[in-house]
This record gives structure tokens, sequence and C-alpha cells, in this order.
């Protein structure tokens, strides 16, 4: 599903250059449920951003579901990429205020171009898989935090992606929610796809079937 | 082809920012209002001041006599010069440009005038049938004075439709009637109005060899009147200055006195006016201008706000997969239907305040308007001003990183 091949990225300015990814070299197969951990500053948000196709890298290659994903792809065909192939969940849920929860699901879908009503249907459908159901027509601040992240998820899970990346999912969430978030992860993964979430909690980590540990910008420790 | 789709996007993101987009229809709305209203009343002024001028013939020049103010060949100043029928003669004979023209003998003060058991106070003039033709009369009854009236001395008058109200009611009939001017019986044979206003309608104008002959026993007028072939401002300055010439020969008064001979030349004043309005345009298309710059501005800084404020919105919606395009679209299709509706509105307004001040109809002011095209023209500048202004901010926000776009706050 995922392979990377002597991923290198720096960050350079007048007079600086940050070598924050150095090489690394990552397999990862369809349906896997993985976490990447390691401190901040050790690249793991920077190893997601690339897999996210939110940000480019210097060298290496990068192969999606057996799609070269260059690393000087335009802006359009990276948001092709990232709307068709890649489902995101925020730390900070980053939903639209100004819509209501099934309107934000049902947002991916329309840089589709799905018709309204299969848009709604979709992310009604969606919304139920994370028990949203009746807050389908409620704002995002009306919600508690764990409800937005699982309509984040939903919002994820919309455009029926090849992956799904979670950056610190339950990073501003409490024990408890964070664990039905991740009940919902579990079962999304049980149902065949493939997951990677960032997080630098052990206990949200040993629920993922295989942990990869990074610093420095290569792979520490890759295992359970 | 219109793309449903996106227009439901944008009228939700319209319907859920009301704030943001009251303030920038505000700016575009009172930009165009003003402008609206501003260009309107300098046209309703202008017209106010045009229709003023249809009360007299504008090709015409008043001669007055005056006093001398220079010692001239020997003789001191101070000396009254008086004009004549001898001067209309010459006028007429030794000036071809000079077409209609009359003396004109104003009665001393007010004089009584008395229909039945009503007596009223007007001013009654002496002229020539040509003043009908100078002071634009319209006649509402019967007919104006004319030549055989002048020869003939006959007492005939012809009234103000005022005049002719006071003394014989509003749907009264005056042709025939007999009225007592100071003593004397007159018969009405017309009644007249004139475009330039009440104090015109109350006068009263008998033939002017009666009013010579009979209340002043000479043969003095107390200034002459004419219209010439339509002709150039200059032509008008040099006929002008010919007369000039010509009748400080005859009562030797030095021709750079201009105290001793009052000219005024219609053409003239009216030339001046328009140069009035020239200015007063200019004032005005400075002032709405500049109303309409403040708009731009407004519009612009409002847009730099609305994308800055958006950037989160943008760097979530990139992340799920929204272009730079689609997202450049969204911006500027949303704040230009905004400017569009507003100075639409703006427009609107503006003429509707213009419509009731048309009612408005003052000596200086009546019909105020303004050009559609210059409206609409205003309204296609603020909004190219207004897509402009977010265009830059929103491809730059659509350009970067959808990560760092999501973090602004």
């Amino acid at each position: 599903m995922i392979a990377l091949r002597d991923i290198r990225k720096a960050y350079s300015t007048e007079f600086t250059r940050l070598e924050v990814l150095k090489g690394i070299e990552l397999t990862i197969e369809d349906g896997e449920y993985v976490s990447i951990m390691g401190s901040s500053g050790s690249g793991k948000s920077t190893l997601l951003n690339i897999l996210g196709i939110l940000d480019d890298y210097d060298s290496g290659t990068y192969h999606l579901d057996n799609t070269l994903i260059s690393k000087d792809l335009s802006q359009k065909e990276a948001a092709y990429y990232r709307n068709r192939f890649i489902g995101f969940v925020f730390q900070s849920f980053n939903l639209l205020n100004f819509k209501t929860a099934q309107e934000n699901v049902a947002l991916p879908l329309y840089y589709q171009k799905i018709s309204r009503k299969e848009r709604s249907d979709l992310a009604m459908h969606h919304l139920e898989q994370v028990g949203l159901a009746e807050w389908a027509t409620h704002f995002p601040n009306q919600l508690s935090g764990g409800q937005q992240q699982r309509v984040a998820i939903a919002r994820a899970l919309a455009t029926n992606p090849k992956v799904i990346l979670a950056d610190e999912p339950t990073g501003a969430l409490d024990s408890k929610t964070s664990h039905e978030v991740m009940e919902i992860f579990d079962r999304v993964n049980a149902e065949g796809k493939t997951l990677i979430l960032v997080t630098h909690e052990m206990d949200i980590a040993h629920r993922t079937k295989r942990i990869i540990h990074i610093k420095d910008g290569l792979i520490l420790k890759d295992g359970v | 082809m219109i793309d449903l789709d996106k227009w439901s996007e944008i009228f939700e993101s319209i319907k859920r920012h009301k704030l943001r987009t009251a303030l920038t229809a505000l700016g575009v709305f009172w930009g165009i209002f003003m402008l609206v209203i501003l260009l309107g009343a300098g046209q309703g002024l202008q017209n106010g001041i045009e229709f003023q001028f249809e009360g007299d013939a504008t090709n015409s020049i008043r001669i007055n006599g005056g006093w001398t103010s220079k010692a001239y060949k020997g003789l001191p100043k101070g000396r009254r010069i008086y004009l004549n029928n001898e001067d209309i003669a010459i006028l007429q004979r030794d000036f071809p440009e000079v077409e209609d023209i009359s003396g004109r003998v104003f009665l001393q003060g007010n004089q009584q005038v008395r229909f039945k058991d009503k007596v009223f106070a007007y001013s009654v003039r002496g002229v020539s049938p040509a003043i009908a033709y100078l002071e634009q009369f319209m006649m509402v009854q019967g007919r104006f004075l004319n030549d055989g009236d002048d020869h003939l001395l006959q007492k005939n008058a012809v009234i103000g439709t005022l005049v002719k109200e006071e003394l014989f009611g509003k749907d009264g009939d005056a042709v025939g009637k007999e009225i007592n001017i100071g003593g004397i019986v007159y018969q009405v044979v017309g009644v007249y109005y004139d475009k330039e206003g009440e104090r015109s309608l109350r006068d009263i104008y008998i033939p002017i060899t009666l009013a010579q002959r009979v209340y002043q026993g000479t043969d003095y007028v107390n200034n002459i009147w004419f219209s010439t072939a339509q002709v150039e401002l200059e032509q008008a300055k040099s006929l002008e200055n010919r007369i000039r010439r010509m009748m400080s020969a005859k009562y030797l008064f030095d021709p750079e006195d201009m105290r001793a001979m009052w000219i005024s030349n219609a053409l003239e004043e009216y030339q001046n006016f328009q140069n009035l309005f020239a200015g007063i345009k200019a004032f005005l298309w400075f002032v709405g201008l500049g109303s309409l710059l403040a708009g731009v501005i407004g519009v612009s800084n409002i847009m730099l706000i609305i994308v800055k404020d958006r950037t989160r919105e943008i760097g979530v919606r990139k992340a799920l997969g929204a272009t730079p395009g689609s997202i450049v679209n969204m911006i500027l299709s949303e704040s230009i239907f905004i400017t569009l509706m507003a100075g639409y509105f703006g427009m609107i307004l503006g003429l509707m305040v213009l419509y009731f001040a048309s009612s408005i109809q003052s000596e200086f002011f009546r019909q105020p308007e303004i050009h559609l095209s210059v409206g609409l023209l205003a309204i296609v500048i603020l909004t190219i001003a207004g897509a402009l202004a977010g265009w830059v901010p929103a491809r730059q926000a659509s350009r970067i990183n959808p990560v760092i776009a999501m973090k602004a706050r």
C-alpha cells in the first residue's frame, strides 16, 4: 500500500539547514494498523505530512497504492490525490464552524463533484457509522470534543480513501473520549482500512498492531 | 454554465457569515449611494438654473443708461445718460445683427389697479410688441400688444397670469374686461405666462408710446432690450463694443467708462453659468470619485481581513482535496456577488432618493437625475476593485501549505 524509499527532507533557511528526515525506508501493507511514535522534533509530523501529500520531500520515492507520488506534484495533482487516496484526522479536529456535522462530512465529496443529494446521503451514512446520526444538524461548537473528533473521522471515511492518516487524534481529548475514538479506529481497521496514526502516548500506540519509533529523522525501531 | 453546486455553497457561506457580508456590502452600498446622490443633486442644480434661462431669450442684450464716472472732453463726471426712442431707431438702422428690439418704460412705483370692487398694486411697464419674444412669454388668453396698439396709442393692457387670478379669479375670463390703472381705463387684450417665476407674473404691460406720453411726457426709456441673430460669444462682444463706441460718441462719455452705460449680454451670462456648472460638475465628480475611492479602499480592506479570517478554512478545504483554483474561485465569486448586490441596492436607493427629491421645485433646483451608465460604471469599478483586492491574498492563501494554513488562527 505504502512504500517509502530513502525519503529525505530538509528545511533550510538562509543561514541554516535542518535535516528532518534522513532516509526513511518504510513499507506498510494494505489493512495494516500502524502508529508512529517519537518525541517532538523527531520528524514524525513531517513524515505524516509527506505521507498525506500535504508536504513534499527532497529525494527518494513514495509509492501510494502502486502510484508514484512524485516529489514535485503540482498543487492541483496533490489536491486530487489527497482527495481520492487519503482521509485525514487532526488533533484539533479542523471542522468548519459554519457548517453542520453533516455538511462537514460531506465537504470532501463536494470536491469529487458528487451531487448534493448523494453527498448528504453518504455523509449521513458515515455519521451513523460513528454513532452521531442524531447530531447531524448540529454545528461543531454544539458538540463535545469527542463528538467533534468522531465527525472528523466520519469526514475522513466519507471518500472511502485508501488510507486514514491521524495526527495525534486523541491529543486534545480526555482518556475516556480517547478510548471511544480509539474504539472507532479499531473497528475501521477491522473492516480492512489501512490506518496510520501519529502519537506520543504509549497506551494509544499499543492498541495498534505495529509501532514505528522515529528518532532524529530515522526509523529507530519497527515492530510491536 | 452556472455551477449550481458552487453557488449553493457560496450562499451557505454568505448566510452563515452575516456580519462579514454586511461589512463588505456596506462599503460598496455607501460608495454608490453617495455617488448617485451627489451627481444627481448637481444635475438638479444645473437643470434648475438652465430652466431659469429658458425664461428669457439667451441671445439678447440689454442697455441701460447710467451716470458718467469719468470726466470726458471737458464735461464733468456724474452726468446722467438717458436713452430715448432715437437710440432704438439708430440701433435698428445701423446694426444689422439687431433683430427684435424694444425700449422699456417702468412707471414710477406700483400702480393702483382696480377692477370693479377689487384694488391691487402692480408694476406697469410700457413696451413694444418685441418684448413678447424677448421675455419668451406664452399667451394664455388673447394676444400680446401689437404695432397697432403702439401707433394708435390704444389703451390696451396685457396682464400676467397672477394679476388675472387676483382680479378675475382662477377661472375668470380677462380678455375684453376694462381695468382702471392709476385713473385711466384700459382694456385687457391678453394674459401671458412666463416660466421665469412668480415675480414676473405680477406685471402689466401697456404700449410704450402711451407710457411715454401719458405718464412720462418724454421719449426717454429706462432701458433698451434687443435680440441678436444667433451669434458666437465673440461676435456678441464685438457688437457690444461697437454699440458702446457709438453711444459714447453720441452722448459724449468716455468709452472706457463702464458706468456711463450698462450693457449686459445674456449670452455672456449664459456662458458664465455654463462655466460655473462645468466647475460644479468637476467638483461633484471629484467628491463622488472620492467617495467611490473610499468605498474601494473599504472593500479592499475588508477583503484582506476576510481572506485572513478564512485562512484556516482554506487549509482545511485544501487538505480535503480543494485545488488552489477552486479556492480562489470560491472567494472571488462570493465577494463579487456581494459587491454587485450591494452596489445595485445602493444605486436603487440613491435613485429613489433622487425621485423623491424631484418633487422639490425651487428656483434653483429641479429634476435631479443621473445617467444610468454612470451608476453602472461605478458598480463595475467597485466590483473589479474588490475582486482585485481579494484576489491577491486569496491566491496567496490558496498556495500556502495546508498544514500551515490550518494552524492559522
